[in-house]
């Protein structure tokens, strides 16, 4: 989520004032409530995706109460009750909802202990706060939370009025306190929504069509297992039963009696490129700077291509509906319960306060993928089954190849040095498609089934989050490094025939890449040792140097290879120019095929609340970008993608992921920076650096395997 | 038709229709969560149970197969006041994100631990592979197994 995109603000009662989400919800109840039995309940609007966002939640909220841990509980959020925090993404769940729920306890803590205070006659600093109840100075009771939770006092706005812990009181936050979702998963508990069984629940299986332009033209008749019926509603077609062994099977038997009218709409795979720079496009300005310029005495020119990409999420996509009369309840993994209720009520045409959506954890969630998609899928399925919850969990053929993918794209760089070697002229080009089809944003749904209908609604072309709001196709496009004369620009494509969305790093993937391996390149032209060349640039950012320099120290840069094909490469970025900073240096082997053997990670996030928790996340970025530089492409002919399975789209497994050592270098007294994106680029482009140092080549085209290296030496 | 095996060391009978495998038989009739279903064709390991001792899938497998056998799932190794080694060092470590692989990496991580209690790395890094985690928690993992090799030779605290 990001401010100046789909947040409600400015609306009425909003309060622009207000830290972190505050500001879309100042209402204190909207954030915490006590009860009379002993605990705090946190009602944030962002949601878990394996990040472990509920414990740092958590943490914030028993630091700012002054009650412990096992006395919180952080509750999944849902319309309408939970606040408007728009999606649950842009590494910024800790700044907007950890912010606010920081801010919300201080102001509920001081208004609780005001009133204690008040009926015992004494100043609210006559009481402290010892496990929620309020004790005087001879340590005898004067109230508790537990005691007051009746009282109403947090029905009020925040005032922004009382200031948080200063960081070195906080005993909780910062501390690596353990999981609190790790249990129940590691006794196979029932804890997703894959394992939500209602009273009376149907299943049911989608039939895609074989191709993404296509129409269902006729169904042959025929039996189908069990009590299985079918459902069908212009092209859109599933199998629904009471048992899930019998939607399955039926949904096999209705897609070889169905009959598609198909169109060819893809591009050709092998000419990409050429798509990529001939499809019309809106050219718009990143940056520009025109500073006078020295002459140039170095300059390099080149071209990055990288392909679309697939969530890959170990679990498919699953959702849950249920009509009653006139209204709708959806359980959901989605990643922004408020934008998906907004399309849901374009599709049914309730209004939105008869829709409600409530999460449910689904598998690992990297971006926009099918969650949304899957609760349409169950909504439509549902409205034919009113009373009976309806389960619809999506194939694995289906989650690799109907999720939105990150789309594919180019950067063109062209770069001089001056004759000090320093950097005079930075041109980027970007082109491709947006990176955001997330739902509750335009007038037209972007839910998958949506188009399938009859009649069909028009998929709106996916777009791009302006810089201020992160960005998202040019996300990282503007370099970190000091240059004069600057132009950075972007094609976004006018035409998308392949549904695109946000994946984990969206533009700085591509970006961070191209940019730090046209750095390497000219510091190797004009003979500057790549660290040494990137700190002359980034006298502006002292933390982007810290991290830096960290990240050469644990790798013991320069490192000489000691072997043939063997090499190490390093790489530096600030995300989204206003998140993390992430220095990340890769050592490589290419043999038969490139592996990365180590991985070193210096991040400067500022206040971390959970550091364990910001160290697998930086951790983990930076093995699903390994992922992403060595193996992942998404394929397809003119019809349809087909790696919809995983031996055609292979991800990083066990025997190949790198050793990886991670350090956090804060300040601890800055503000807190999110962890789970900073690290993927900086991988991709440490890596790309590594390959040149073990092979003489630079990668020019993702995934860097054995044939599209062999391309780059031509 | 009936179909019996041990499932976790208690006898369990099923009602299989023709066609049911025998993941459809554990999170359906047999009311398991354990087990979780991720691509249906064995090639992610989420559904990963254990046969006679033996670590397979059992996404693609007939229920028929497992007749007068035994059946092994996360939750026969271990509960939450009386947990396996693997899953206190799991917890140790924090072994895990999201979490949706971890049932099927246990169930392997016990059958490797039980043929061979003293393994390297590099065959727990073998044991795993047929177990696709995609948010990059495997060094976690790994770092559990091992740890739960040294606390089960008896080389270790709990």
């Amino acid at each position: 989520m990001n401010l100046a995109f789909g947040f409600p603000m400015g609306k009425q009662g909003n309060a622009p004032d207000l830290p972190g989400s505050l500001r879309a919800e100042p209402r204190l109840a909207r954030w915490l409530r006590f009860s009379a039995d002993g605990q705090v309940f946190v009602t944030p609007g962002k949601v878990e995706i394996g990040q472990g966002i509920l414990t740092a939640l958590a943490q914030i909220a028993a630091d700012e109460l002054d009650v412990p841990l096992d006395r919180v509980r952080v509750l999944a959020a849902s319309t309408p009750g939970s606040p408007n925090e728009g999606v649950t993404s842009g590494s910024l769940s800790i700044q907007e909802s950890g912010i606010a729920i920081r801010h919300a306890c201080a102001e509920a803590r001081a208004l609780h202990l005001r009133l204690a205070a008040r009926r015992a006659g004494l100043a609210p600093e006559d009481l402290r706060v010892e496990d929620g109840v309020f004790r005087r100075a001879d340590g005898s009771e004067a109230g508790s939370y537990w005691a007051q939770a009746s009282e109403d006092l947090l029905d009020v706005e925040a005032r922004g009025d009382v200031p948080p812990k200063p960081a070195a009181r906080r005993a909780v936050a910062g501390q690596a306190i353990a999981r609190g979702d790790l249990p129940g998963k590691l006794f196979g508990q029932p804890r997703f929504i894959h394992d939500m069984r209602l009273p009376g629940m149907l299943h049911a299986r989608i039939v895609r069509p074989p191709a993404r332009k296509a129409r269902l033209r006729a169904l042959r008749e025929g039996s189908l297992p069990g009590d299985a019926t079918v459902l069908k509603d212009g092209s859109f077609l599933a199998a629904v039963a009471s048992e899930e062994w019998a939607a399955e099977a039926a949904a096999e038997r209705l897609a070889a009696r169905a009959e598609w009218e198909m169109l060819e709409s893809l591009p050709e795979e092998e000419r990409i490129a050429d798509w990529l720079e001939t499809t019309p496009a809106q050219h718009s300005e990143v940056e520009r700077r025109d500073d006078p310029a020295p002459a140039p005495m170095h300059e390099v020119s080149a071209r990055f291509l990288r392909p679309y990409l697939a969530h890959a999420s170990i679990g498919t996509s699953c959702a849950i509906a249920c009509w009653g009369e006139g209204e709708l309840t959806v359980w959901t993994h989605s990643q922004g319960i408020y934008n998906l209720r907004t399309d849901l009520v374009t599709v049914l045409g309730l209004p939105p306060e008869r829709i409600t959506v409530q999460h449910v954890e689904g598998a690992g969630c990297y971006g926009h993928n099918g969650a949304d998609d899957v609760a349409l899928d169950a909504a439509l399925i549902a409205r034919a089954h009113v009373g009976r919850p309806v389960r619809v969990l999506w194939t694995r053929a289906q989650e690799l190849a109907w999720s939105p993918h990150s789309p594919a794209g180019l950067a063109e760089i062209e770069a001089a040095l001056d004759a000090d070697g320093m950097l005079c002229r930075w041109r980027m080009v970007l082109r491709g498609n947006g990176h955001s089809s997330r739902p509750g944003r335009a007038k037209d749904p972007t839910l998958l089934s949506a188009a399938y209908l009859d009649p069909a609604f028009p998929i709106p072309v996916a777009i791009d989050a302006p810089m201020a709001g992160g960005g998202g196709g040019q996300r990282n496009a503007v370099p970190g490094y000091r240059v004069p004369s600057l132009d950075v620009s972007m094609h976004r494509l006018l035409e998308m025939p392949l549904r695109s969305s946000a994946l984990r790093g969206l533009g700085a993937l591509l970006n961070v890449w191209a940019t730090e391996s046209v750095m390497d390149e000219l510091a190797a032209l004009s003979g500057q040792d790549p660290v040494a060349f990137r700190l002359r640039h980034l006298g502006d950012d002292p933390r982007a140097m810290a991290v830096l320099r960290e990240v050469a120290s644990m790798c013991g840069w320069p490192r000489r290879s000691d072997r043939e094909g063997v090499g190490t490469g390093i790489a530096v970025a600030r995300y989204k120019s206003t998140g993390g900073w992430c220095a990340v240096a890769a050592e490589v082997e290419a043999a038969e095929v490139v592996r990365c053997r180590r991985l070193w990670i210096a991040a400067g996030l500022g206040e971390v609340i959970n550091p364990d928790g910001a160290v697998n996340q930086l951790e983990g970025g930076a093995i699903q970008a390994t992922s992403f530089a060595l193996k992942e492409a998404v394929h397809f002919d003119r019809l349809n993608v087909t790696t919809d399975h995983w031996e055609a789209y292979p991800v990083l497994r066990f025997s190949e992921v790198p050793a990886v050592e991670t350090r956090l270098l804060g300040p601890p007294d800055a503000p807190p920076l999110g962890a789970g994106e900073p690290s993927l680029g900086p991988t991709i482009a440490a890596i790309a650096g590594g390959i040149h140092a073990a092979l003489g080549i630079r990668p020019r085209s993702m995934p860097f395997t054995p044939d599209n290296l062999a391309a780059a030496m031509e | 038709m009936p179909v019996a095996f041990t499932l976790n060391g208690t006898p369990a009978v099923v009602e299989a229709p023709e066609g049911m495998t025998l993941l459809q038989a554990l999170r359906g009739p047999l009311g398991l969560s354990g087990p979780r279903f991720g691509c249906g064709q064995e090639a992610c390991g989420s559904c990963y149970v254990t046969l006679d001792g033996e670590p397979r899938a059992s996404c693609t497998l007939p229920v028929e197969a497992a007749a007068g056998r035994a059946v092994g799932t996360v939750e026969g190794l271990g509960r939450p006041e009386a947990p396996h080694p693997l899953q206190s060092a799991f917890l140790a470590e924090q072994a895990g994100q999201c979490g949706y692989c971890l049932s099927g990496i246990l169930v392997s991580a016990a059958a490797l631990l039980a043929r061979n209690p003293a393994p390297d790395e590099a065959a727990v890094r073998a044991a795993l592979e047929p177990h696709l985690c995609r948010c990059g928690a495997h060094n976690r993992m790994i770092r559990a197994v091992l740890r739960a090799a040294r606390v089960m030779r008896g080389e270790m605290a709990a």
